[in-house]
């Protein structure tokens, strides 16, 4: 099963109506699609605007492959689950999100194994033509997270709470 | 970092066991806010932890305490963010946190705020995915934040207080 999902927050039509679009071309392949409140509405796939977390997390278990919006949330759960994962970044040049933030998240995450970066709706088809030999995700490297970890940690074990006059000066003076 | 050098001293054994006990909230919203807050969370996990957030029937990564359930609200829906915020302050005033993390979205900004009203130590978590700036709410924390950290080492500035201790993956 194909499990595609653009978040709960925003429509994302480009990314519904291509993978609806293939969907459409190959009706041995089952998918199953979160689409948010998107406007199109799904022909070929079956689909839910929200899935409550526990379901959603049992059909990313049971997916072979995720196509999503270029969500760090995704592209955690894909890594965790050790799936291949399509991402198409939202492009607020179109409308599909507040910033462009979703376009840097794909340059950045985009050397990552298993991670595989649609261009545009057009370069999705050809990756999903192509699902057999698309390679899954690696498990996140502990080793990065465990530095943040500690960090967090050693800061919360020290802090003493400054008070809201001496940070709001501090923010308008720009110096310590 | 200028908080921490008050805590330099050393401190009695009284005190290490109260430090021990502190009360830390956690809030996110939903879907990758949550998970990058789960994630990060081993952090305080010795400590007693309250878990906030936007959607219904997400469980927390460690403890027994149930995630306290708030409305979802952004800068795009103000009416939402209204009743988020009277959520927010209710689990606050009721939990008294010494410590408040959170990973935003706008939500966790409010938290901050009100966290930093009630005394609690207050830290803004900008999400991994805002590698080219901070965030928008993350610059608004600026004013109510005790530590501001940001998950890409360049976008580290001390002149602006925003630090980086590393990244979720």
């Amino acid at each position: 099963m194909i499990l595609l999902s653009v978040g709960t927050q925003l429509p994302f039509d480009r990314l519904v109506t291509a993978v609806d679009r293939w969907a459409a071309q190959h009706p041995d392949q089952e998918v199953f699609a979160q689409i948010g409140p998107s406007a199109y509405a799904p022909t070929a796939m079956r689909s839910e605007a929200f899935i409550d977390p526990v379901r959603f997390s049992a059909l990313q278990a049971q997916a072979s492959l995720i196509v999503s919006h270029a969500g760090i949330g995704s592209i955690i759960n894909a890594m965790d689950m050790g799936k291949p994962i399509i991402i198409l970044a939202r492009d607020h040049k179109r409308g599909e999100h507040r910033n462009g933030h979703q376009l840097a998240t794909v340059q950045r995450f985009a050397h990552l194994p298993g991670v595989h970066v649609a261009r545009d709706p057009e370069h999705l088809l050809t990756l999903l033509d192509r699902i057999d030999t698309l390679e899954p995700c690696q498990r996140p490297s502990e080793q990065e997270a465990q530095a943040f970890i500690t960090g967090v940690r050693d800061y919360v074990a020290t802090a003493q709470s400054l008070p809201l006059w001496r940070l709001l000066t501090r923010a308008l003076r720009g110096a310590p | 970092m200028t908080t921490m050098q008050h805590a330099q001293s050393p401190q009695p054994s009284a005190d290490r066991t109260q430090a021990d006990q502190r009360r830390v909230a956690l809030i996110a919203s939903s879907g990758g806010h949550w998970i990058e807050l789960t994630r990060l969370a081993p952090a305080v996990q010795h400590l007693d932890c309250l878990f906030i957030t936007t959607t219904h029937g997400l469980t927390a990564p460690f403890g027994d305490r149930p995630v306290a359930e708030i409305m979802d609200g952004s800068r795009d829906t103000p009416w939402l963010l209204v009743r988020s915020i009277s959520g927010i302050v209710k689990a606050l005033r009721a939990f008294r946190p010494d410590v408040v993390i959170t990973t935003g979205a706008a939500p966790g900004a409010v938290a901050l705020l009100i966290g930093k009203m009630l005394g609690a130590v207050t830290i803004w978590v900008d999400s991994v995915a805002n590698s080219e700036e901070l965030s928008l709410s993350g610059k608004f924390a600026r004013g109510f934040a005790d530590l501001r950290l940001t998950q890409w080492e360049q976008l580290a500035c001390p002149q602006q207080h925003i630090s980086y201790l590393g990244r979720v993956l």
